[in-house]
């Protein structure tokens, strides 16, 4: 459903990304893994529109997201959670997770989004009235993943999602991004954390200075040497 | 005893002005985080717009303003999408920006001291009701402090509403906090920032006429003074904060009217300048702001 080719970003003299292709397919969770500052959020940020390449092509089901502003790139249903989870901090964590369903004006609808939320992360029912900036980083993340999950997506764009929490917590959001993709949604799952993106994805890519440098299925690249040595930590 | 009353109304009075006017400074610093030094030349295009409508076009008080609040919507649009969305795009240094709103102030004061427009000359401005005056309290209260006092409450229930209330609202809030990731909510925050400057220019033209019919003479450079001053509230009530800019808005229309009514009224346009720079120095934040405060 997303087909990227050849793709081309550059901030200024800083190439970015240079000849990244890659594709997720319907029903999917494909891992992007790389060091920091390979070019991983830079490529999610240019498939939500945030960024525009240099040269290069993405489509969603035959829809040329290059041309598209961000927000008619959501409106598509492709949805981009931001690496360090990026809370509305002056505003309620309600209002967080009503904006995530910016489109909806059906109040039915919104109230079904919400405790379609809740069910996954009860927590955030609790903390509803509570302005968004006085969270621990846990429920952080699960705001943000929240957040998105308000709009429904068709295409998830997942960036750094285990970030800073502890192994319990890890685990608990790994299980959940399980979950959403077991519900239909599409998952483009980026990850330092590789030994754990590859243990929920189908198929991953590796990026290495703005260049893809292998892909596969993610049990092959689990038992690839070099990703052993470099990403998994693996003597 | 009475006389300090009397001056505490007429304090009132300015301060309403002033939060009309300060108001846009203060959302648009929020929301793109420029001082728009323009903004006071808008708050004298209101003036004449209502002006025009009054004497030419015979509406009655109210239609008057509203007309005015239009027009200035309109125009203040237009100069956004031709004067700063263009360098926005190209994320041009802040600098770039104000700069370019101090031209912009050049501008419509110079364009419309030309004779076609509204031409250099003072103009007596109209009263299009009648002025009673009431006795309470031993005060003086007059219909145009009346009239002043319930039009700026009544406009700042109705910002405060659609700010705090509406989906409108919520979409401003979470762009002037993070505009990439307002983007990936859906939030069109091009439009946002448009509706923006609107809601500025709206209030900045209703106290155009409300500033016409308290003081009632206007020329074109009439903005420059009270757009500074309600300039130097918001940066007192911590730029970028609702509430702060209207209570530093009255805190400054008291203290310029009671500068010239107890000291000497040749310190009423320095006062406020003083005040801006206590603040920079001591509190750059403002009285209510949080964060970094106002950088140029
Ligand atoms: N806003 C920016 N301006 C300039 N360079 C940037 C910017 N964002 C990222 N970069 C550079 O682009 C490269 C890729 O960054 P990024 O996509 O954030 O990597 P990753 O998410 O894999 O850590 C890095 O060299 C980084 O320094
Ligand atoms: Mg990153």
């Amino acid at each position: 459903m997303l087909f990227i080719e050849n793709l081309f970003v550059n901030y200024g003299m800083i190439k970015a990304l240079q000849g990244v292709s890659l594709v997720v397919k319907e029903k999917e969770i494909v891992a992007l893994i790389g060091n920091n500052g390979a070019g991983k959020t830079t490529t999610l940020k240019t498939i939500s529109g945030l960024i525009k390449p240099t040269s290069g092509k993405i489509y969603f089901k035959d829809i040329d997201l290059i041309k598209l502003s961000p927000c008619q790139i959501t409106k598509l249903g492709i949805i981009h959670v931001p690496e360090g989870r990026k809370p509305f901090a002056n505003l309620s964590v309600y209002e967080n997770l009503r904006l995530g369903a910016y489109f909806v004006n059906k109040k039915s609808e919104i109230e079904e989004r919400l405790s379609f939320v809740f069910k996954i992360f009860p927590r955030l029912k609790e903390r509803l009235k509570q302005p968004a900036g006085t969270l621990s980083g846990g429920e952080l993340q699960m705001l943000a993943i929240g957040r998105g999950l308000m709009a429904k997506p068709n295409l998830l764009l997942l960036d750094e999602p285990s970030m800073g929490l502890s192994p319990i917590l890890v685990e608990e959001i790994f299980s959940v991004i399980k979950n959403i993709n077991e519900e239909g949604t599409a998952i483009l799952l980026i990850e330092q954390n590789a030994a754990k993106a590859l243990s929920v994805a189908h198929r991953a890519y590796v990026l290495e200075t703005g260049k893809i440098m292998l892909e596969g299925k993610a049990e092959e690249l689990i038992n690839n040497e070099n990703v052993k040595n470099i990403y998994l930590g693996v003597k | 005893m009475e006389y300090f009353f009397q001056q505490l109304l007429n304090g009132f009075q300015l301060g309403s002005v002033y939060a009309l006017i300060s108001l846009g400074y203060t959302m648009i610093y929020g929301i793109i985080r420029l001082i728009n030094f323009a903004h006071g030349d808008i708050f004298m295009l209101g003036a004449y717009f209502g002006f025009y409508a009054i004497t030419r076009l015979k509406f009655n008080f109210f239609s008057a303003i509203i007309f005015s609040m239009v027009l200035c919507m309109i125009i203040n649009v237009i100069i956004e999408k031709i004067a700063y969305a263009p360098l926005r795009k190209k994320n041009v240094p802040r600098i770039n920006l104000l700069i370019t709103a101090i031209g912009v102030s050049f501008f419509l004061e110079n364009f419309t001291s030309l004779k076609i427009i509204f031409g250099p000359d003072y103009q007596p401005y109209p009263r299009p009701f009648k002025i009673i005056t009431f006795d309470f309290l031993g005060l003086t209260i007059s219909s145009i402090q009346i009239i002043v006092f319930l039009i700026t409450l009544v406009l700042l229930l109705i910002l405060d509403y659609l700010i705090k209330r509406t989906k409108i609202g919520l979409a401003m809030r979470a762009v002037s906090y993070d505009k990439d990731t307002a983007f990936l909510m859906g939030i069109n925050v091009d439009r946002i920032i448009s509706l923006t400057f609107a809601l500025g220019a709206a209030l900045a033209g209703a106290a155009g006429v409300l500033y016409g019919i308290c003081y009632p003479q206007i020329y074109p450079y009439m903005g420059v003074m009270p757009g500074l001053k309600a300039f130097v509230a918001a940066v007192l009530g911590g730029i970028g904060v609702i509430s702060g800019a209207v209570l530093g808005s009255y805190i400054i229309g008291m203290v310029e009217v009671f500068t010239a009514a107890f000291v000497s009224s040749t310190f009423r346009d320095a006062i406020a300048f003083a005040i801006l720079i206590i603040v920079l120095l001591t509190r750059p934040q403002g009285l209510f702001g949080k964060e970094e405060g106002i950088k140029l």
